[in-house]
């Protein structure tokens, strides 16, 4: 139909850049990193982001806190898993890349069937219940070995069936190009989800169920159509992640992956849409870099988690998107100083208390192994009184300096958004 | 019969633990609005505590002091990272009991090690209370029920017979009412969930030595108690009880059973073959189901009573 009125159409030209930068970082992440452990690293981030990103299509846009969300990935896994043999079997002829495909098919299907229960209630109801199915699809993994294959899991080899072009998908190069094709179409339909009108229903039914059924819409329809979406979107990546790992164990669908994934799409930022992707990258690093570094990580996941949850509920997501608004009206650059003091503070404050707990973790864990330890480059002594005191000494000093830098960050954050909202009641009177 | 007895007996006295768990979780939920997800955590605190206690002076203090140390640190944590986060709403209230029960079983694994503590039952408690048709039922496990009965019925004359009690149902439905006139309702509250804490701390000291005292002690009851409180009707103390006692017995005698669909068909004269289809399902054993039922309860609930046994609101 053509309008019969000139209509204004602007080419968005931040969101091109945006997704052009999503784009090209997801093309030459691997030719920056190039050692296989990277490679490697690249390839979960790319299988987390799109998993992460579904599971705040239910918390972030839908308010729905789910602890089963490791049910879709997992089952997704499972299936994809199972196609995968079939393939190899010569039974079903079937391009290795589409196999995800089939793993977000399969976890739609069971979101079908399971979501039609779970999404009957909402709000805290609905987390048990998700805790509950979640539960219960983990214990049935053990009753049925023929399916989970009991203890060892199932495993596969990806390198089968039609090459076209010489793709084997052997080398971990091609596989993540593979992943980063599908992360950044699905990266792409879940933006475009959000902007269809189910995707805004979806916001509605989360703000104000009541007003929702008002208008004439009903609230658990809007919840089970997002929840058979968000479960398709996790099926891919559960498909991905076996194909990446060729091997699938009960585990996938157990507890603490739901837990996971709720810790750092939350951690990430779930009011923003990009947010659970920074929670992504943050969750491959924690798994696979910090798990090396220290015994205590679970800790200290836990510990920044309460404090994020305390401090920051908007997560990482929301403190960047602040600083930017700070900036955009050109004034980040006075509260350089305040950042710069409450960074060495901060961290200085943390170092002593890192320096504390791994003290005592290696007294606890490794006594056999001598009372020494390195922390940080430091050689450290758990059993001396100079390392303690020097540990103790560094986290006074720093909570105290931090607390006063805390504070005249605090007036000055106070009076730059007193600024800013005085400038932009000016720019309404200018309209 | 013997079977059938001792199994009864088992059961309701496993589901009145599992009761002591929920009552707390019930008194928070309804009253805070706050699904405590740190609430098997306490549960298993107060086993460790009562460990340690009962090394230093014994199993009798053991039984006061562990309550009453886990519910001091549940007060801490409503008091001050709770209370902070009572003004984002529901689910930061909740992600952060879910932290909280990370970094618990953190601290536990780091204090106590990573297998499970030597917690006994004490000499005076060990033992037969009674033989029925040549079947011990232990002292212990009589012991527990005197415990959880006693323990219901204070909680029960403390909420309906004392002026804090009245507080505190007042507090539940009208907060603003009950602030007027000149309650400290946060106050309130943070003795609720320390008393609902202590109730699982006190849990946790006679089921951590009828059980086994280690780390995973906590999520193995977690999402059952979950299943009893949701059962049970959300906020219904009543129906938490009733729903404890329920699962306690299915999941006591469901471990008993040995036979599967299989058996039970060829006694009917039915053969069902390897080959049939389905077979992994028709030749699974009750005992081998044991661990979903309570899920299973509880899906099948949602669907046929969505607002639980003696719920009253529908959300």
């Amino acid at each position: 139909m053509a309008n019969t009125y000139y209509e204004f159409k602007p080419y968005n030209v931040g969101r091109w850049v945006i997704w052009g930068l999503y784009a090209l970082i997801l093309a030459c992440a691997p030719l920056v990193f190039t050692s296989s452990l990277s490679h490697t690293m690249l390839s979960q981030m790319g299988i987390a982001i799109i998993v992460c990103l579904s599971y705040n299509m239910l918390l972030g846009q839908g308010g729905m806190l789910s602890f089963g969300h490791a049910v879709y990935s997992g089952m997704g896994a499972f299936l994809a898993m199972h196609t995968l043999n079939l393939v190899t079997k010569g039974q079903w002829p079937l391009p290795v890349s589409l196999l995800p495909l089939v793993g977000g098919v399969a976890a739609m299907l069971f979101a079908v069937v399971l979501g039609w229960v779970t999404t009957k209630k909402s709000a805290t109801t609905f987390a048990m219940i998700t805790l509950g199915v979640g539960e219960l699809v983990w214990a049935s993994a053990l009753m049925f070995p023929e399916f989970f294959g009991g203890e060892g899991g199932i495993s596969g080899n990806r390198v089968t069936g039609a090459k076209p072009w010489g793709i084997t998908f052997g080398p971990q190069v091609q596989l993540y190009y593979l992943i980063a094709l599908y992360t950044f179409v699905c990266t792409a339909a879940m933006f475009a989800f959000t902007r269809t009108p189910l995707g805004r229903m979806l916001n509605a039914v989360r703000d104000n169920p009541e007003r929702v059924e008002f208008v004439g819409y009903n609230t658990q329809m809007v919840r089970y159509i997002a929840f058979v979406v968000a479960a398709f979107f996790a099926g891919v990546s559960g498909g991905l992640a076996a194909l990446n790992f060729e091997i699938v164990t009960a585990e996938v669908v157990g507890g603490q992956r739901s837990g996971a994934y709720l810790l750092f799409t939350f951690l990430g930022g779930a009011t923003f849409f990009f947010g659970p992707i920074i929670g992504a990258v943050l969750m491959v690093l924690a798994f696979v870099l910090l798990s090396e570094f220290t015994k205590a990580w679970l800790l200290y996941l836990g510990l920044t988690f309460l404090f994020m949850v305390m401090f920051a509920p908007g997560g990482i997501a929301s403190l960047v998107m602040m600083n930017l608004r700070v900036a955009s009206f050109g004034r980040l650059r006075e509260l350089w100083v305040s950042y710069l003091g409450l960074g060495v503070t901060g961290l200085s404050a943390l170092a002593g208390a890192g320096a504390m707990i791994e003290m005592v973790y290696h007294l606890k864990l490794n006594a056999a192994l001598g009372p020494e330890l390195r922390f940080m480059g430091v050689p450290l002594h758990a059993q001396s009184v100079d390392s303690w005191f020097g540990a103790g000494f560094l986290l006074v000093t720093g909570v105290l300096l931090f607390e006063l830098a805390r504070r005249e960050y605090v007036r000055q954050w106070g009076e730059t958004q007193e600024f800013i909202e005085k400038e932009i009641k000016r720019r309404e009177m200018l309209i | 019969m013997e079977f059938f007895t001792i199994s009864l007996l088992n059961g309701i006295s496993y589901g009145l633990l599992l009761f002591m768990l929920s009552a707390g979780l019930t008194l928070i939920f309804s009253m805070m609005g706050v699904l405590n997800f740190a609430h098997a955590s306490f549960y298993m605190l107060g086993a460790y505590f009562a460990y340690s206690v009962t090394e230093l002076v014994g199993f009798w203090p053991a039984l006061l002091l562990a309550p009453l140390g886990v519910g001091a640190l549940g007060a801490l944590f409503e008091r001050y990272c709770l209370r902070r986060v009572h003004a984002f709403g529901h689910v930061p209230e909740l992600l952060i009991t879910f932290g909280l029960s990370f970094i618990v079983l953190e601290m536990v694994q780091l204090v106590w090690g990573t297998s499970s503590v030597d917690y006994r039952v004490p000499a005076e408690l060990s033992g037969p209370l009674f033989t029925l048709y040549g079947t011990q039922f232990p002292l212990y496990r009589g012991f527990m029920m005197a415990v959880a009965i006693v323990m219901l019925l204070a909680l029960w004359l403390m909420l309906t017979r004392t002026r804090i009690g009245l507080v505190i149902q007042a507090a539940l439905t009208h907060p603003e009412t009950v602030e007027a006139l000149g309650h400290n309702v946060p106050r309130i509250f943070m003795g609720v969930f320390g008393g609902g804490a202590a109730l699982a701390g006190l849990a946790g000291v006679i089921g951590g030595n009828a059980f086994v005292t280690e780390p995973g002690m906590a999520a193995t009851v977690g999402s059952v108690i979950f299943v009893v409180v949701v059962v049970g009707g959300m906020g219904s103390l009543a129906g938490a009880f009733i729903a404890s006692l329920l699962i306690g017995t299915i999941q006591t005698f469901a471990v008993g059973i040995d036979t599967s669909l299989v058996s039970v068909l060829s006694a009917l004269g039915w053969q069902i073959g390897p080959d049939a289809p389905g077979y992994a399902l028709w030749k699974l054993k009750v005992s081998q189901v044991a661990p979903v039922l309570p899920y299973v309860f509880l899906v099948l609930m949602l669907i046929f009573r969505p607002k639980g046994l003696l719920g009253t609101r529908e959300e």
